[in-house]
This record gives C-alpha cells, sequence and structure tokens, in this order.
C-alpha cells in the first residue's frame, strides 16, 4: 500500500494549480481540500469564494463538509448572496475555477447531468450547481476527476458545463468571451488542453502511459515528455489529513 | 400593500393556510444552511401535492417530497445528497416515473438565481451569459438565444420565475415577520421577494427593538411576510449560523435508507408521517445529538453603532 490515496495526490496535484495571490471559485470535495492546502502552503494570498456566498482568505476554522458549514463561514471577509459571489465571477474577477464531474470528453466538456446505461436507458445525475457557471465564466478552469474509462469518454452525453468544443473557436461561437479548461487533473495523471484538446502532460508516480490510454476512451495524446507528477510531501498530507480527518473525501 | 396582521401561527396553520395543490414552491434558497426541513416535512404530513418545486442545491429537501410523491415538476440547479451524490427518490422519479412521473427544468445556480430576481423586479425575463454552450440552455425552453441590441454579443434570455409560495429558515424574526439572517444566503433574498407567499420560520420570534437595533441584518422584510412560525432547530440536518451546524450523519443515513424504494418509504414514515411535529421530531433525534451541533467556539460579531 502507498503511503498516500490517488485522491490525495489529486489534492495536492490541484493545489499546485493556484498561484499565490488568486481568487479562487472553490469548489466542495477535492477543489475544498486543494484550495485549503494552498492556502497553507505556497499560495497564502489566494482568495476563496463559494457560491453560496462565502469570501475568505484564510482555510476554514475546522474541518467542513459543505460550504455552509459554520467553521467556513467564522473569520470570512465577506458573507453575502449567491448573487454577488456569481456577479465577481461573471465580472471576470475570477482567476481560477474547479469544477468535478461524471463524464468528461476530450475537448473538456463536462457532463453531469445523465449517462446513457450500458443496456440502454439514461442515468439521471444531479445536475449543474454552479458547476455550468464555472465553467463558462472564469478565467481558467480546472477539472477534477477520477480515471475511469467510462468518465473520459470521447463525446459527453450532455453537455452541463462547456469545455472548448469541438473545433477551435466553439467557444468565442456559442457567446463566451473567456476561459475553458486549462488543465485536467484525475486519478492517475494531469492533462493540459493545447489547442482545446486533452493531452497528457503529467503521470503520477507508478503509473505508466499504457494504463492511462487503456482506461481513457480517446485516442490518448501525450505531450512530447512526459512529467512525473511530484507525489505530495509528508507536510501536504498532514495538512490533507488535518481538513479531512476522517478521511471522508480522500480514502 | 403590506400583508395581514396575526401572522404568528404553528406550522401546520401556516402550511395549510399558505400551501395548495399545484402550487409553485421554492425552498433551500441558501444552498447548503438554512434548509427549511421542518417546512418540507409538513407539506409531505399535509400531503400537499402536486407541487412545483423551485431551488438551487436542495439538499435532499426536495429528494424527500418527490419521494412522497407530491411533485410534478422541479426547476432546480442540482438536486442530489450533497454529503453523498446522488438523490435517489430524484433518480427515481426521473428514470422510472415512480412514484410519479417528474419533469425537470435544468438551470445553473446562476442562472436559477437571475429568474428569481428578475421575477422580483416584476420582469419578465432576466439576461445572462451563462450556461452558454451547455445543454441546459438547450433543452430547457425558459432559456432563449438573445442578441444584445447595444454590443451584438450573444447572450441568454432567461425567463423570469415567481413561485407562488417561499419556504424560508432564518435566525430570527419579529411577529411581523421582519427576517434577520447571518451568514451565507444563497438567493434567499429572490426567493422571497419573487414569491407571491412567504412562510417563514425561524429559530426565534424577537422583539422588534432586536431588529430595529441592526436593521442592516434584515435580509426578507415584514411586508413580503405571510406566516412566522417559530420553529427551533427547524433547518436540521442543515446548519444554521450561530445556532447548530451540519449533521452530517443524518444525510449518510438518508443516503443509505433511500437506496431502495421501499426503504425509502420506510425513512418517510419513521422521519416524517409517523410523527406528530417537529417536537417529536426532536424528541426522536435526542438531546445528546443536538447537544452534538451546538458551537463550541463563540464568535460574536462587534456592536455597531446606528446613533444620530
Amino acid at each position: 500500500m502507498s503511503a498516500y490515496t490517488p485522491a490525495e495526490i489529486m489534492v495536492t496535484a490541484a493545489a499546485r494549480q493556484i498561484k499565490n495571490g488568486d481568487v479562487v471559485f472553490v469548489g466542495m470535495r477535492l477543489p475544498l481540500l486543494a484550495f485549503m492546502l494552498a492556502k497553507q502552503t505556497h499560495a497564502p494570498r489566494a482568495l476563496g469564494l463559494f457560491e453560496n456566498g462565502v469570501l475568505r482568505d484564510r482555510p476554514a476554522n475546522a474541518p467542513i463538509i459543505t460550504m455552509g458549514d459554520a467553521p467556513n463561514q467564522s473569520d470570512a471577509l465577506k458573507l453575502c448572496g449567491l448573487d454577488e459571489v456569481m456577479s465577481l465571477l461573471s465580472g471576470g474577477r475570477v482567476d481560477l475555477g474547479f469544477i468535478g464531474g461524471a463524464q468528461m470528453d476530450q475537448w473538456g466538456n463536462v457532463n453531469t447531468h445523465q449517462a446513457r446505461r450500458p443496456g440502454g436507458g439514461l442515468v439521471r445525475l444531479p445536475g449543474s450547481g454552479g458547476g455550468a457557471d464555472i465553467a463558462c465564466l472564469a478565467s481558467r478552469l480546472l477539472i477534477i476527476m477520477n480515471h475511469e474509462r467510462h468518465r473520459l469518454v470521447p463525446q459527453v452525453d450532455y453537455i452541463t458545463s462547456p469545455g472548448w468544443g469541438p473545433h477551435p473557436g466553439w467557444r468565442q461561437e456559442q457567446g463566451l468571451t473567456r476561459g475553458g479548461p486549462a488543465a485536467l487533473i484525475t486519478s492517475l495523471g494531469v492533462f493540459n488542453f493545447p489547442q482545446g484538446r486533452a493531452q497528457l502532460t503529467s503521470l503520477h508516480p507508478g503509473v505508466s502511459r499504457e494504463q492511462v490510454a487503456q482506461a481513457t476512451g480517446w485516442d490518448l495524446d501525450c505531450a512530447s515528455t512526459l512529467e512525473i507528477t511530484p507525489a505530495p510531501t509528508a507536510n501536504d498530507l498532514k495538512i490533507i489529513r488535518l481538513f479531512d480527518p476522517k478521511r471522508f473525501w480522500t480514502s | 400593500m403590506g400583508k395581514a396582521r396575526g401572522k404568528v401561527k404553528s406550522l401546520s396553520q401556516a402550511v395549510t393556510d399558505l400551501v395548495r395543490p399545484g402550487d409553485s414552491v421554492v425552498l433551500s434558497a441558501a444552498l447548503e444552511g438554512f434548509i427549511p426541513f421542518a417546512a418540507a416535512h409538513e407539506i409531505i404530513r399535509q400531503g400537499i401535492g402536486p407541487l412545483t418545486l423551485v431551488a438551487p442545491i436542495s439538499n435532499i429537501s426536495i429528494d424527500q417530497i418527490i419521494g412522497a410523491g407530491l411533485a410534478e415538476r422541479v426547476i432546480a440547479a442540482w438536486v442530489g445528497n450533497v454529503s453523498t451524490g446522488i438523490g435517489y427518490n430524484f433518480r427515481r422519479a426521473v428514470e422510472q416515473g415512480l412514484p410519479r412521473p417528474l419533469e425537470v427544468l435544468d438551470h445553473s445556480n446562476f442562472s436559477i438565481t437571475l429568474a428569481l430576481e428578475a421575477g422580483a423586479r416584476g420582469l419578465p425575463m432576466a439576461v445572462g451569459r451563462s450556461p452558454l454552450g451547455s445543454d441546459i440552455a438547450l433543452q430547457n425552453p425558459q432559456f432563449k438565444a438573445l442578441t444584445c441590441p447595444h454590443s451584438g454579443q450573444k447572450l441568454l434570455a432567461i425567463q423570469a420565475v415567481n413561485p407562488d409560495v417561499a419556504l424560508v429558515h432564518v435566525q430570527r424574526a419579529d411577529k411581523e415577520g421582519n427576517c434577520q439572517v447571518w451568514g451565507a444566503a444563497g438567493f434567499t433574498k429572490q426567493a422571497a421577494m419573487a414569491s407571491s407567499r412567504v412562510l417563514i420560520t425561524c429559530e426565534e420570534i424577537v422583539d422588534s427593538a432586536v431588529i430595529r437595533r441592526d436593521p442592516d441584518r434584515t435580509l426578507v422584510p415584514g411586508l413580503l411576510v405571510d406566516a412566522v412560525c417559530e420553529v427551533p432547530w427547524g433547518a436540521h440536518p442543515a446548519p444554521v449560523l450561530g445556532y447548530y451546524d451540519l449533521d452530517n450523519q443524518y444525510y449518510l443515513d438518508y443516503a443509505a435508507a433511500t437506496r431502495d424504494p421501499e426503504n425509502a418509504r420506510a425513512w418517510q414514515r419513521e422521519w416524517v408521517d409517523g410523527l406528530s411535529g417537529r417536537e417529536a421530531y426532536l424528541e426522536k433525534l435526542g438531546s445528546a445529538r443536538r447537544q452534538g451541533l451546538l458551537p463550541r467556539h463563540s464568535r460574536p460579531g462587534a456592536p455597531l453603532e446606528y446613533g444620530w
């Protein structure tokens, strides 16, 4: 057994995408932990926005499950309504947004609405929440997903959160004036989106290119030099486990 | 014109008076916090339906009303269980039409907020950029393509939403329904302003003088409110800042209990139909469990000067 879980290396890889001073639209689960980790390590000046109406520049005062939990509200800089934080997003003041999803395609379109069952029929999933808004309006989009062949599909069954679309210029044609997926972090590696299509740039330690190709539903495109994702440090793991003491999200 | 006087009522009376079959009802407008579970359970207990339910993420409150067979339509951004993901009653209703077919009009959190805000302002539509490019905008007829007459930009015309009733849980209100909320409130304000009738449940009914000492804290003014019900713990298992925190175990237990339809009905009998009201619910929950949810670290706000 390795010293860290796939979820923990996803959190550390996601945290590295947060620059010091970034305004981050924080989602729940792994993105929340990534924000807490970045704040405690290399990005102490990062600012977090939460869609229920929280603006804070400190990690939560105690472990939380939802953004509405009291430790995420006490010592905040601002508590307000969803309209205000979404206006900051829509007005172009958010550097980085995180989303997760059930299904993503090679262009970074994310589906959290419905998926085809192998035997026919549709599986209904919860829906967008703020995911579509973040994908439409954040300056940079980061997607976090478990790496499985039925999740990374050639084309999603439903576009909940628009990515780059099937051809260059697609976002602009839709009326989306900024943003688009910058990186995908999975349980096996990290992808970037040169020319709007997912390209593997980094393998997590111990993962092979063939393993990734097998778990990916489209023809895998790899960068000319593949990096190895830095493993979480002992300090990273200490901080992650401080905010997820029961390993609710990272086991 | 303000609303009638004599607004303080029992929750069961308020639900009887304000919620009718065929109504559209907005609830859980603050996202994960302040969810009006006591009011939702009273609707289920009284069997009022079919309803159209309007919400951002709804965190199992809508799932429970769907499970009771009282919802025919949902206008929402997300329906499920924030702690575990899937809302199983919602899934069964959409996939199998059980216990009754459910129409879903999908939104994003921002677009449903804007739809209610337009409704609050008495306008027929809101203008938005998100969720352009998504199938939400293509499949929900409440979205139409719009070209800005000033700039020529591609935008969305989002149809206004005006619910019949808003169910809102707050920390405190006076007898006239002037409601004070501290903490992230999602689109609570827009939901109350857009709705024809507003039912308030609160942790405490306070003297009007308390409201007047900090009027900046008043999120929903009494002029919008039809009924005020004092319901301590009325949002459990959702958190209410300063009163109690999230009861995550409840959400985990709910997910396990509702995976199977027979067990989901048993859950409803155990936690809603089989209980006479919120007092019985709290008794069933037990004082030790409630004690464990109380704030342990005090953070009182600084007093303010409103003098002249």
